[in-house]
């Protein structure tokens, strides 16, 4: 089960994933970045802080956004990721086709270097 | 048989003491009318009756009581059988009186003797049969008072039957009070009636003649044996008077008593036995709605039910059952009315904004009736509609329309809206019934879909002098996502896979068999590993859907230059243990899963490394599923426990050491059944010269 908060901050959509995501929950994650993207958001800042656990499904949705977000000039910040999750990253490869940063502040910094 | 020769012997028992009834009797009344002491005993006759009345009592207990194929009208005609063939009997020996004229014989006292005898037996007969039946009727219902109050009932009239004709002397208070009970008795158990809810009308017009009938031959001989009685009473006093014996009385007084009650009973539920017919025809048709489950194909047939049974039930006019269909328009179904009318009707209604159409709570008869009235050149005046609901969906609704104004009541509204009910059970049991065998044939399929998968990898893995190998796979659901496989590239080099489909089930199992496809066009043409990823990479681009992604890890094994080329596309990082030092440790190198990066700088993201290997080193090559199964705590297997398992058992065989994981990974989540595809390829090195 996940729960996806989402708020705007400094003219970024924050995206707060609550739970744990698995191949049906991430249809939601799914949902929530499309939303975003739909709405016209070209500064997404993800916040992995309650991220408890991530499935192959739930990396694949991340995945699935890379080429899109390049083509559209879209920036997507990850951040706050626990141990076990970053290494799910990591092992993947997908830490360096994405954007993790350690805290919001990193994230910020670098969604604005970014968008510049 | 054994009933059959019960019977018999009963009956030749009553014959027997019959005869020797009449020939005491008679000697008894000749004796008397000579002045002489008879030879035999003054009681003789007296007992002779007992035995009668006794022998008689179980020849129809077996004949009748015991007769389950006997319905109320057939216990009915019995009685009135026996009583016709009395009466004819009786009949015909006063016809002989008749014919003779006032002779000798018919003046005779012996004859008349002989002639009253005759109808005394045929009166306790018929009394008797009638006496078992009754018993029967009353017993219908049983309960526990209801039995020993019988059984009370039949020990008090044995008594009466035994002491007034022994003479035995019972106190006179004793004797009143018994008469009493009995009367009691009879009073309290002719109150049983339940047995007439049961006839319906045609059979309750054929039980009121029989009964009627029973009575004239009740009265007939009641008036005949009298008759006869009084006849000898004039000339002696010694013979055989029935009057004298109590017993005969109380039987007759019982037989009349219910035969009375019997009859007023059923004469007046005469006018309500419709209402039980109703409701027994009820009951079948919610029979016929809830068996239509098994014996019908149709959902159409259940609708058919429901419409027929609620018409009948509630004597409906017409009526309609329209049917909520999502992809076409609603179907209608029309019961002794036309289409066109019940949809023109639906029209004014729709038109008027009917509120409440379906409401259960609100008075819909009233309410449509009046809405009806306002539509010109309908017959009908009353309008009832019912919803039928499917695990709590709507899917249709059933319309009953009369003629009549105020035409339904509470207890029609409430018994058709049961069927509707009932109707809603039955669809659902339907559907479920029709899903199970779906469901049935998807587990076939994917049954098939397994053997398929389990084909794709491989019998025999390839083999080297210079290592050994063993590999476990297993599937979380019917056909799993991970793959390994083998294959020699040149003498002295051999490839190995070991790769991970994201997601499980068939689309992964889908993907795998891509995967093995690649595999074995691409290896045979001995390319750098990291070339290999990127070709792979290249060839699945198209056949990836959106989000998914394969991790793997390529491995060629030079046996000559004792070197490991391998590359990693996201796949769980190789554990490779080295004998020399004693020490394992997980090779974390860069590189992204296939399908990760669609395009050509794909190149940037994998890479291919070397590894020396030596006698004695291990390598085991694994996926998430080993590391990520969870002990009961929710806790992950993880790399270090891996590690551990691993190096604890590196003296031993591949197989073994396979065995000792998988034992290892099973005691930890304490189960077999590991919630993902779980494979394991363990490689040992000899290192021996080529």
């Amino acid at each position: 089960m996940v729960h996806i908060k989402r708020l705007q901050e400094d003219g970024a959509d924050i995206l707060a994933v609550v739970g744990e995501i698995d191949a049906s929950s991430s249809i939601e994650l799914d949902l929530a970045i499309a939303k975003s993207v739909g709405e016209g958001s070209k500064k997404i800042l993800v916040d992995c802080s309650a991220l408890e656990y991530i499935s192959s499904a739930g990396l694949g949705v991340f995945m699935s956004y890379i080429e899109e977000f390049r083509d559209k000039h879209i920036h997507m910040v990850l951040f706050g990721m626990k141990d076990k999750v970053s290494n799910t990253f990591q092992i993947l490869g997908l830490a360096d086709l994405l954007q993790i940063r350690g805290n919001k502040q990193e994230a910020k910094k670098l969604l604005h270097e970014l968008s510049v | 048989m054994k009933a059959k020769a019960l019977i018999r012997l009963t009956f030749l028992g009553a014959t027997i003491s019959w005869l020797v009834m009449v020939f005491s009797d008679v000697t008894i009344v000749f004796s008397d009318k000579n002045g002489l002491t008879p030879d035999i005993p003054l009681w003789l006759p007296k007992v002779m009756l007992d035995l009668y009345v006794i022998s008689i009592f179980y020849y129809y207990k077996f004949k009748i009581e015991r007769d389950e194929s006997l319905n109320f009208t057939d216990l009915l005609w019995r009685v009135f059988a026996t009583g016709l063939v009395a009466t004819v009997i009786s009949l015909s020996l006063r016809l002989l009186d008749f014919l003779l004229g006032p002779t000798k014989l018919t003046l005779n006292v012996y004859f008349i003797d002989f002639e009253y005898l005759v109808s005394l037996a045929l009166l306790l007969s018929f009394l008797v049969a009638a006496y078992t039946c009754w018993k029967r009727l009353i017993l219908y219902q049983k309960s526990k008072w209801l039995l020993r109050g019988w059984l009370i009932f039949e020990i008090a009239l044995l008594i009466v039957l035994i002491s007034d004709n022994l003479q035995i002397a019972i106190h006179e208070a004793i004797f009143t009070a018994i008469s009493i009970l009995t009367g009691l008795l009879a009073l309290v158990l002719s109150a049983n009636m339940k047995w007439v809810a049961y006839l319906n009308f045609r059979q309750k017009w054929t039980s009121l003649l029989l009964l009627l009938l029973s009575f004239f031959y009740l009265g007939y001989f009641f008036y005949t044996v009298n008759r006869f009685s009084d006849e000898i009473n004039l000339q002696t006093n010694a013979f055989l008077d029935f009057r004298s014996h109590v017993f005969n009385i109380y039987l007759f007084s019982f037989v009349m008593l219910y035969s009375i009650f019997s009859f007023l009973v059923i004469l007046f539920n005469l006018p309500t036995s419709s209402v039980f017919e109703q409701k027994l025809e009820e009951v079948v048709n919610f029979q016929r709605i809830s068996q239509s489950v098994q014996t019908e194909q149709s959902e159409e047939s259940v609708y058919k039910i429901l419409l027929e049974s609620s018409v009948s039930s509630v004597f409906a006019d017409a009526a309609w059952l329209e049917i909520k269909s999502e992809h076409q328009q609603n179907r209608l179904q029309t019961y002794q009315m036309k289409e066109t009318d019940a949809a023109r009707i639906q029209e004014h209604l729709n038109g008027r904004q009917v509120k409440g159409i379906l409401d259960q709570n609100t008075d819909k008869t009233r309410n449509l009736s009046d809405h009806l009235s306002s539509l010109k050149g309908t017959r009908y005046r009353s309008l009832m509609a019912f919803p039928v609901y499917v695990k709590g969906e709507k899917i249709g609704t059933l319309a009953l329309l009369k003629e009549l104004p105020e035409g339904f009541n509470k207890e029609m509204t409430q018994i058709v809206a049961a069927f509707a009910n009932q109707a809603g059970i039955s669809i659902e049991n339907f559907r479920l019934l029709k899903e199970a065998i779906q469901n049935e044939r998807y587990k076939e399929e994917l049954k098939i879909a397994k053997t398929v998968q389990k084909s794709l990898l491989p019998d025999k893995l390839e083999s080297d002098i210079d290592f050994e190998i063993s590999a476990f796979s297993e599937s979380a659901d019917e056909v799993g996502g991970d793959y390994y496989d083998t294959l020699r590239i040149s003498d002295h080099q051999i490839g190995l896979i070991i790769a991970d489909v994201s997601g499980k089930g068939t689309t992964a199992a889908f993907h795998m068999s891509q995967m093995k496809g690649i595999f074995h066009s691409l290896a045979q043409q001995a390319l750098d590993p990291k070339e290999f990823m990127i070709r792979a990479n290249q060839a699945l681009k198209y056949c990836l859907e959106r989000g998914s992604f394969i991790s793997a890890t390529y491995f060629v094994v030079d046996s000559k230059e004792k070197k490991i080329f391998y590359s990693r596309a996201g796949h769980c990082p190789v554990l490779f243990y080295r004998a020399k030092e004693n020490v394992a440790d997980f090779l974390f190198d860069k590189g992204a899963a296939l399908g990760m990066v669609k395009g050509k700088d794909y190149r940037n993201y994998v890479e291919t490394n070397t590894i020396e290997y030596h006698c004695g080193d291990v390598m085991v090559l694994f996926t998430d599923g080993i590391t990520e199964a969870k002990n009961q705590k929710g806790d992950e297997f993880g790399l270090d426990l891996l590690k551990s398992t691993i190096v604890g058992s590196v003296s031993k065989t591949t197989k073994e050491m396979q065995d000792n994981l998988i034992k290892r990974l099973y005691t930890y989540t304490g189960t077999e059944e590991i919630n993902d595809d779980y494979t394991t390829m363990i490689v040992k090195f000899r290192g021996q010269e080529h």
